[in-house]
Formats: structure tokens, sequence, C-alpha cells
């Protein structure tokens, strides 16, 4: 119940800031991107705490400034005291700070702990990052995830044209934001990623999901996900990787564990296609 | 040093009759705090122009979605020399300026303890800039990696990377012949009576900053340099298929990294921890846990470099180790808040030019410090890590932080350097100009990160295209704004009206109390008395 009050607190503490600005009505403008998994939440609501503790603790510290500023002017005849010291709020303004932290860290190590724990995945997708694309391919499926996108593979390239990029064409609804071959998950099951390069440093990074994760090549590092609502979801690359860093977008669809099943049927068939097409081709030679 | 003080004994210092040679081999020979305090402001204010010119054909290119200005090397070139520059040519040169300007003055001593290599440790800095500068015309241009300089991408860099390891490589020696020199001052030319508890917190700040970069200049040298090796000579320290790791990189260049950001914070402590006292007309409040709790930022930074790194896939424990040792310097940095509120509580304000400036960091540098702790917590940077919100949090500590504590130093003790008052009222312009332009561009830039823009990217998503218009509004007012400031400057030396020994009112370290306005070639001859 607190979780959800602090969600709506935090949905609305930034548009209050400036409501005089008719943009606040789109949150998602004002504060983190709307959650879609566990994890994502609780990164949500954890920003939401700390933003008000630092709020507070703001107006209380600033509003003694100010009230410095307006009254013990020299303009309006205010006199110095000469007071220089006091162990004892040096040793107040110490300590509560100190356990205000640790009312901080508490819920923060809950997330940590959480959002590390990739243990028992309904299904494994291995990612890597390439100057300038991202590759996923599906390791391996449980349960009734099992054998169903096992060994697919799909390269995901950004598709704005470079038209729209340098001008030459009106900039699309999901510019810079689209791909050709989306990763496509299915909703309500672990999905576990495990995540790397095949030349510099990538982030694979969703918002929506609370997941950014380097990906380094020679190394393999994990995240995972459980996605609460079919969609789209996009993200980008964030860790500078050369020139086309801002060019190289996440696009990942979520699906019906069924609907799912449906397309990577349908996509295995195209791709053995492909593969026969492309077999047959290098046998020609 | 008794030497160099024993050589101008023979000449009347009241009239200004010491010899030193004339035009520009006075600049290039000279061996006096002073003229190299002058020289390392200019230098850094030259510097600070290049950097500020490369933000805005960063801001120029985001200032509506697509590629207009500059294609995306340039723009990667831009951040990462703009980075470079304002961190290692424009901060933190202007600190040391001040530290050789006031350490002498406020410890009573004549000159710095080692003026020769005084002069060396400036005239290091041009010829780094110069090849900083330089990369950008070779072939490949300059490093387009950002001034993190992270592998595997800075192993792949052109030509442009060596000069940049060399600039770092020759700055480094700078800084540590500086901060050797900064030592060996405070430590051994003090005055009689001036104990290390009586020193000014600006002198207290620079001996903790001095030994700050001794200790992490050379683990920056190393770091380069082993990206040096790799690109040229084979080693594999980066690349895991030689048996190397890319994280090492983030490791080593971090806990340089860290504390760096502290070398450039605690000489800004040390600067406004002089003016807000003045202008309140009121001690300094909590003096001994201001010395405390810089040491304790001092520490504790060497103890948090991977917070940087919650993104590269360190064990669960060490994000809970950086987390928690993160949160432990908001203690130390919220005493110093506090007592600087303290200090202005029952004073007697006024508002000049530097006071503002020590108020607009205070305002904002806390900000920054909130920012600074909703970043501390791993699952809040796992959303805002590499975005706006780490440039914004950043920028309120580095320009709302150190830039503006630099301006208050330079307002307030320009007519001590001078001899010359500056103009209150263009100096209040500059102040609000500064303050309104500087939130322009940059808080707009958290709300930005909130919502999902990585940062170094040259070209954006639609939805980021106002709060982009505005920051760079924000910015190229800004940048204007800072040619007010030059004008102010140059105005102040050639016809300002003369100040007197102590223009303000509630200064009281040995610069305002014991020595004439301009003050004296050699600072001390004999040293004062402190009680």
């Amino acid at each position: 119940m607190i979780k959800t009050m602090l969600h709506k607190i935090g949905a609305g503490a930034l548009p209050m800031l400036v409501p005089a600005l008719a943009w606040a009505e789109d949150k998602a403008k004002w504060n983190l991107q709307e959650p879609h998994t566990e994890v994502a939440r609780q990164m949500y609501d954890l920003h939401t705490v700390v933003l008000i503790i630092c709020l507070v603790i703001f107006v209380g510290v600033f509003g003694m400034m100010f009230y410095a500023v307006i009254k013990h002017r020299k303009s309006v005849g205010h006199q110095a005291a000469h007071f220089h010291e006091n162990t004892t709020v040096e040793i107040i303004w110490t300590v509560v700070p100190f356990f205000i932290l640790i009312g901080m860290a508490w819920p923060a190590t809950q997330g940590v702990l959480n959002m590390r724990d990739a243990s028992s995945p309904d299904i494994t997708i291995k990612v890597t990052g390439y100057q300038w694309k991202w590759g996923y391919e599906y390791l391996k499926g449980e349960g009734d995830l099992s054998g169903v996108a096992d060994g697919m593979q799909i390269y995901s390239t950004l598709s704005t044209p470079r038209d729209q990029i340098y001008g030459k064409a009106p900039k699309g609804e999901h510019y810079l934001l689209e791909v050709d071959n989306p990763l496509v998950v299915p909703v309500g099951k672990k999905v576990r990623v495990l995540i790397t390069a095949n030349d510099v440093l990538h982030a694979w990074w969703v918002p929506a999901f609370g997941v950014k994760q380097d990906a380094v090549p020679g190394f393999i590092r994990d995240a995972w996900f459980r996605v609460d609502k079919p969609g789209t979801f996009r993200g980008q690359c964030a860790e500078l990787c050369g020139k086309e860093h801002g060019f190289m977008p996440i696009v990942v669809v979520a699906l019906e564990p069924k609907e799912f099943a449906d397309w990577a049927a349908k996509n295995k068939v195209a791709l053995a296609a492909a593969g026969g097409a492309a077999a047959t081709a290098a046998a020609a030679k | 040093m008794s030497a160099v003080i024993g050589h101008d004994h023979d000449h009347d210092h009241a009239h200004g009759h010491e010899y030193h040679p004339g035009g520009l081999m006075r600049w290039v020979k000279t061996t006096n705090h002073k003229d190299i305090g002058t020289m390392y402001l200019w230098f850094s204010f030259v510097m600070f122009l290049v950097g500020g010119f490369m933000a805005m054909v960063i801001r120029a290119e985001l200032f509506v979605p697509g590629m207009q200005v500059v294609n995306p090397e340039i723009f990667n070139q831009m951040t990462t020399l703009h980075g470079l520059i304002m961190v290692f040519g424009a901060i933190m040169p202007a600190f040391v300026g001040f530290a050789n300007w006031l350490i002498p003055m406020q410890i009573g001593a004549p000159d710095m303890a080692f003026p020769r290599m005084n002069n060396w440790s400036f005239w290091l800095l041009p010829p780094a800039a110069t090849l900083l500068v330089l990369s950008l015309f070779v072939p490949g241009g300059a490093p387009g990696v950002g001034w993190t300089l992270y592998a595997p991408l800075s192993v792949q860099q052109g030509m442009g990377m060596d000069l940049t390891i060399f600039a770092i490589h020759i700055l480094g020696m700078s800084s540590i012949m500086g901060s050797i020199n900064i030592v060996t001052t405070i430590l051994n030319l003090r005055a009689p009576g001036m104990t290390l508890m009586k020193m000014p917190l600006f002198v207290w700040t620079w001996l903790i900053t001095a030994y700050l970069l001794i200790a992490v200049m050379p683990v920056l040298a190393g770091a380069v340099t082993m990206i040096l090796t790799d690109r040229h000579f084979g080693t594999h320290f980066f690349n895991a298929a030689g048996g190397g790791d890319p994280v090492l990189f983030q490791h080593i260049f971090w806990f340089f990294g860290h504390p760096e950001v502290y070398i450039i914070a605690i000489p800004a402590f040390g600067v406004v921890s002089q003016v807000i006292p003045a202008f309140s007309r009121k001690p300094l409040f909590g003096y001994t846990s201001m010395v405390y709790a810089v040491a304790s930022i001092a520490i504790l930074s060497f103890l948090v470099w991977a917070h940087h790194m919650y993104t590269a896939g360190l064990p669960t424990t060490a994000q809970l180790y950086y987390m928690y040792a993160t949160m432990l310097i908001a203690v130390p940095t919220g005493v110093k808040v506090f007592n600087w509120v303290a200090t202005m509580w029952k004073g007697s304000l006024t508002f000049e030019t530097p006071m503002l400036f020590a108020m607009g960091f205070l305002f904002l540098f806390t900000l920054g410090g909130f920012t600074g702790l909703v970043l501390s917590v791993t699952p809040v940077d796992i959303q805002l890590h590499d975005t706006y919100y780490v440039v914004a949090h950043f920028h309120y500590v580095m320009v709302a932080g150190a830039l503006f504590s630099a301006f208050a130093g330079v307002y307030f003790w320009l007519p001590k350097w001078t001899g010359n008052m500056y103009n209150e009222t263009l100096g209040k312009w500059h102040f609000w100009l500064s303050f309104i332009f500087f939130n322009m561009i940059f808080f707009v830039q958290h709300f930005l990160g909130l919502a999902g823009m990585p940062r170094r990217i040259p070209d954006y998503a639609p939805q980021f295209t106002d709060f982009n218009m505005i920051s760079s509004i924000g910015a190229f007012g800004f940048g204007l704004s800072q040619l007010l400031f030059l004008y102010i400057v140059l105005k102040t030396i050639r016809s300002g009206e003369k100040a007197p020994q102590k223009p303000w009112e509630g200064a009281d370290s040995l610069e305002w109390t014991h020595l004439p306005t301009p003050a004296p070639y050699h600072s001390f001859e004999t040293p004062p008395v402190v009680k």
C-alpha cells in the first residue's frame, strides 16, 4: 500500500513543482519513464523517496539561509553576533544525516538484491553490442518456453532513414528509436539477458525495464526483467561506442506467451528459408 | 628561499624599484608567486573560453533533432576536448592560480618554497594545452571517446589519442610539481604563531588537495600509459582476447577520477569559506569541524571510485559497498553546508559580487550534492547512469560549484591583486546573468536524463526537443555573459578606482590585515607575528 502511495506521489511530485507549465501533463517528460517491470518500479519509488528527502532538507537548509538573508542583513541594521562554535550542533548535524542515510540505504539494498537476482529464468537471451547494432540470440527456454525460440538469431539495426537525420525528410514518430528487427520477448516471464560486446563497450538500456548493463567485449554480464504488459519498449545504447553511438537504439516488443510462440515459429521458418537460400548461394559458388 | 629573497633585499620594495626583466622574458623567467599566479589565472581563462567554445558547438548541434552543425565524429571530439580542457586546463589551473597568489600571503611567507619549480610547473601547461588542441588537426582528429577515455574505444582512435595521452602526462607532471610546492610551502613557510589550526581555511583546503593530487595524478598517468602501450607496443591490458580486461581501465581511471572531483571541489570550498565570513562580518562557524570535514571528504574520496561503474557489472556486494560508502560522503559535505549557513546566521550580511557568487555556489552546489545523493543509490543510478541527469549533476558541482567559487574568489581578491576596485554594478550583472543562464542550461537537463536521454549523443529523439532548446539558449547566454567578466576584469586593471588595504569590512586573513593594496611583489619580507 505504501508502495502504491509512493508511486502516486512520485508521479505527482515533479509536475507539482512547475504547475504553471502546461507541459506538466506529460508526466514521462518530467520524471522517470513509466516502469513496466517490478525492478523498474522499485527504482522509480526509490527515486521518489530520495527526492522527497532531499527536497525536505533542501527547503529546511535554504529556508534558514534565506531567513538570514532577509533578517540578518546589514542594511536592516542587524549587528553581527560573535558565536562561531558549538560542539552540540556539530554532533547533531553529523549524526542525524547519518541516520537519514541508513533509512535510505535499507530500501536501496533491497532494490540491489532484487535487481541482481537473475536466477531461474524462463528464457535466456544473449545480447551482443556491435559497432553499431545489436545482436540477439535466444539461448534456452525453460518450461512451456522450452525449445520455442532456442537458437534463433536477430540483428537489430536503426531503421530511421538517413534523410530524416540530415533534414531532407520530415522526422517520423519514432525518430532514432526504431529498428528493423526488434527483440521479441514473452510477457510475464522472467527473461535473463546475457550481455556482451564484439568490439568496444556498449550498454544495453531499456528504461521501462530498469535494465542498464554495460556490454563488455570478452566478458559476459547478466540482467533480467519480467515485463508486466504487452507493448513496445524503446531504449538506447548508453555507453559511448564511437561515431554511431547515438544511432543504435533498442526496441523490445513484449507479446503474450502464446503470441510469442507463434512469432517464434513463424520467424524460425523465415530464418530457415533465408539460411537455406544462403546455403544454396554458397554451394553455387 | 633565502637565496631568492636575499637577492632582492638590496632593493626598495615599498617603491616598487626591484629588478626584473621586462617584456615577455619577465613572464618566461619569473619565479614570483604573484606573476605565476597571474599566468595560471589568465591561462585558465583562455582555456575556459576554448573549452566554452566547444560547449557552444555541442549545444548548437543539440538545439534541434537531426544533424546540422557538425558530424558525429566532430561532435564526439568536442565532448572529449570540452571535458579535458575544462577539467585540466580551466578549473584546476584556476585554483592553482589562487593557491600561488594567496598561500604565501595568507601564511605570512615571502613566496612559494620552490620558486623555480613553480615557474616550471606553470610553463608545462601551454605545451600540454597545445597538444590537446593540436589533436583536432591531425589525421583522425581528436579522440572521440569522452574525457573518461574508456578502453577499448580509446585504443581504436587515431593519433590524436597519442597527443592527448602526452598532454595528460605533461599536465600530471605540472600538477605534481605544483602540489609538492604547495605542501612544502604550507608546512615550512608559515609565519611564527601561524599554527596549522590557525591557517585560513583556503590554505587548509589546498594542503589537502595537494596531497590528493600527489596521490592520484600518477595513477592517471599509469592508466593512459597502459592505453599507449596497448595501442602501440603490443600489450593487452584492456583486451580480453589477450588476457586483459576493459573494466580494469575504469577502475584505474576512477581511482584517479573520483578524488579528482574533490581536487576541483575542495579548493572551491576554501574560497567560499573565506568569502562567506567576510560578508557575514562573523568568523567562520565551526572552523575545526570544517577542517575535519574536508579531510574526511578527501579520505572517503579514495574509497568510492566504483560508484561511477554501477552498470559495468560489479559483484552485488561491491555495488552495495560502493553505495554505502558514497552515501557516507553526504555526512561531511552536509556538515560543511550547515556550517556555512550557520556562519551567515545572525551575521550582518551584505551582498557584494563575491558574496553573491559564494551564495550562488552554496545554493547550487548543494543542489548538485543532492543529485549526487540520488545517484549514489545504485538502483536509481542504473536508470540515470550515462544520461543527461549525470551531465546536469556534475555541471552543478563543477560550474555552479567550482567556477562560481572561482568567480567569487576573483572578485574578492581582485582589489588586492590589482590595487583597483571592480565595478560593483557590472559584477552583479555578471552574477545574475551567469546564475540565470546556468540554471537554464542545466536544470532542464535533469528532466532530459530522467526521461531517458543518454549523454554523448549527437542527435536525439523529438520528445527531448524543447528542453534541449532551452538548454542551448541558456548555453549561448552563459557563454556571452563570460565576456562581460573579461571586460570587468580588464576595466578593473586599467581604470578601476583605487582600492583601500581592506575593502571588505569582515575580511580577517593576513593579506587584508597586514599587506597594503596592491600587495607588494614579495609578500612578507619579514614574517608577521600571528597571535
